[in-house]
């Protein structure tokens, strides 16, 4: 079984993230980068199958990256955790690109592997966000897309998968070859160990371009983008307002801000 | 002005307050045109739908729809789009709908933009990004603008009109009949207000040690919804369906008040764009007092209980 992981290098959040002053876009140079937190789920998934051992045939987890120099480390992190190899779509063409450009330039790198039986994903990048990469790709790649999925059962050819939803609990099969994108409720992250860091030095990762995948350069980045940034405004920091310590009327106190500003 | 579409979000046929919403934005951009997908369509599906102005509604009901994901509807809307010209198409900016938004935006070859606070009559969309830290006015600049808008981005306003309805026949590829539905669990219902749409949340953290009890009452004084932060649901305190935060839900009510929390930076963005927010903290430097409209450093477990009193003595 062949599985690609989707793992997104992203600005750390804990860090102060910024726009590009000079074309809108999320500063990925000037603030430290890491593995998208929740893609981190996608990995572990992944290693879980590989550890459950239940195809006879083995199984391959390949980590892949589209992004700048700097993305490489996501799917590093990646190796380190357990991926087999690694590939990094790499690109300047590539600057700017919106998520539809992601997908497509994803789906074909993913093509590229050749007969994959699952990709899993994250639930959403924590940079951009949006949870539409995924659903994209199985659009470009026509294959079934299970979405927000918190628990998994991977067969030789299918998956099962529960999917917590605003309303329902739905349980979800497709065959394989599928994509599965996963919460951070379903499983807990390993770390890396000294060893798998160690191992991590010779696992081989590739460095595709867009000539290497058959993609138009003029089909991706800033200029061919569909949705266009106007703006980009700092919020306000909301400003402390009145903190007091609890002398026993603590509660009193609360309730009298709360009928002073109408909520009572 | 031209049509915009608004993708009907239903439980069962009920249609939910944010389609009023969406339908509500839609009147400034253009004529709406509501989609209804799936089973359910009544007079009083009809009934909310022409209470806030659709000038058209579309009903496609097929099987299909109820029995895989996403994708049947994705096809559906797609045809909808088509049929009537669409220039716009607004969808709820739940996780079924984004991941709709996203195929329709493949199919379409249009731009997509999801979480939308507000959408203006020219389609230019508000977003809140880098966990509230940026405000983002930004645009899809040619073709369908597929939008995906958060609750809460506008107060519905009603605006009676008497809208067409045609029966949509759509046809449903072998592609989008691959994730099928195999079993559904419906959530329990609470009898509180939907988190999402709740003008008060009353939220818990660790710092409950597990008893949302008095979180429930003061939430229930106050005619509120109850909200948890990750750890309080990763410690199996509560629901995941209550999270707030990164990977839960945005809230974005009139009055935020988060008992037992310290404030991480996941959680503050499913609420920073609260209007108000008060804090209950024994920690007089949890970073969440730094947003607080009000504070109380103390125990949230006589705190609590005290504001519910105080509240049920003046609601009396
Ligand atoms: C990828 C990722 C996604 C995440 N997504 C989310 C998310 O969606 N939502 C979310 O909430 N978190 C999320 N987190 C987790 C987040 O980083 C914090 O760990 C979490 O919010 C902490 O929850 P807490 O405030 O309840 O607990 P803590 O940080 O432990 O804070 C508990 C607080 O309770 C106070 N306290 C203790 N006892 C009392 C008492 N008796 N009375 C009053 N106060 C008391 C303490 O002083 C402390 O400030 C995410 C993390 C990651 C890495
Ligand atoms: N540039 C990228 N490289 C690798 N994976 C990505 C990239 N962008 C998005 N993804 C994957 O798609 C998921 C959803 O991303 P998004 O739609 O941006 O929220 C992420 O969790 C990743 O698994």
């Amino acid at each position: 079984m062949k599985i690609v992981v989707l793992v997104k290098h992203v600005p750390d959040a804990t860090a102060d993230r910024t726009f590009d002053p000079s074309d809108n876009t999320t500063d990925r140079t000037g603030v430290d980068g890491l593995l998208s937190e929740l893609d981190e789920y996608a990995v572990e998934e992944a290693l879980k199958i590989v550890d459950a051992g239940h195809d006879s045939g083995g199984v391959e987890v390949i980590a892949m990256t589209m992004g700048p120099d700097g993305a490489s480390d996501a799917v590093k992190k990646a190796l380190q955790m357990g991926a087999d190899s690694g590939v990094h779509v790499l690109d300047d063409a590539l600057h700017g690109s919106d998520a539809l450009a992601t997908a497509r330039v994803l789906a074909a790198a993913v093509g590229t592997v050749g007969e994959v039986d699952l990709v899993l994903t994250g639930m959403a990048s924590t940079d951009g966000s949006m949870s539409v990469v995924p659903a994209m790709l199985a659009e470009y790649l026509d294959l079934p897309h299970v979405g927000f999925v918190g628990e998994l059962t991977v067969s030789e050819s299918s998956v099962t998968c529960r999917r917590d939803g605003d309303v329902a609990s739905q349980t979800v099969e497709a065959a394989l070859p599928a994509i599965v994108s996963v919460t951070d409720q379903i499983n807990e992250p390993r770390y890396p160990s000294f060893k798998g860091i160690m191992a991590a030095k010779k696992k081989p990762v590739q460095t595709w371009s867009l000539a290497d995948l058959g993609v138009d350069a003029g089909a991706v980045g800033l200029d061919a983008a569909l949705s266009v940034v106007r703006e980009v405004v700092k919020r306000p920091e909301r400003s402390q307002g009145e903190v007091v310590t609890d002398e026993g009327d603590g509660g009193v106190r609360l309730a009298e801000f709360l009928a002073a500003r109408k909520f009572v | 002005m031209g049509e915009i579409l608004v993708l009907v979000d239903h439980v069962d046929g009920v249609v939910r307050k944010t389609t009023t919403e969406l339908l509500t934005i839609a009147r400034r951009a253009g004529d709406p045109v509501a989609v209804f997908l799936g089973s359910g369509y009544d007079d009083a599906a009809r009934q909310v739908l022409a209470s806030y102005g659709a000038t058209k509604v579309y009903v496609a009901d097929a099987p299909e729809l109820e029995e895989f994901l996403v994708a049947p509807k994705a096809e559906a809307l797609a045809q909808a789009a088509t049929a009537c010209g669409a220039v716009a198409v607004l969808v709820t900016a739940s996780a079924e709908g984004k991941e709709i938004a996203a195929r329709l935006a493949v199919k379409l070859g249009s731009g997509v933009i999801t979480d939308a606070t507000d959408v203006a009559a020219d389609l230019t969309t508000t977003q809140s990004v880098f966990a509230g830290g940026y405000t983002v006015a930004a645009q899809v600049p040619s073709g369908v603008a597929v939008i995906a808008v958060k609750p809460n981005a506008a107060t519905p306003e009603p605006s009676p009109s008497s809208p067409a309805e045609e029966k949509l026949a759509v046809t449903i590829s072998d592609s989008a009949r691959r994730a099928r539905i195999v079993a559904r669990a419906p959530r329990a219902a609470t009898g509180r207000p939907e988190l999402t749409e709740a003008a008060i949340v009353v939220s818990g953290g660790r710092g409950t040690g597990g008893d949302f009890g008095p979180v429930e009452e003061l939430a229930d004084a106050l005619g509120g919804a109850v909200g948890a932060s990750r750890a309080a649901v990763d410690s199996g305190w509560y629901p995941h369906a209550y999270q707030v935060g990164q990977t839960g839900k945005t809230v974005s009510p009139q009055l935020y008040l988060a008992a037992g929390i310290s404030g991480a930076i996941q959680h503050r963005a499913g609420m920073q764009t609260s209007k108000t927010i008060v804090a209950v903290n024994k920690d007089p430097e949890a970073p969440i007092f730094a947003m607080a409209d009000f504070g109380v450093v103390g125990d949230l477990h006589t705190i609590l209980p005290q504001v519910t009193a105080e509240v049920r003595k003046r609601k009396a």
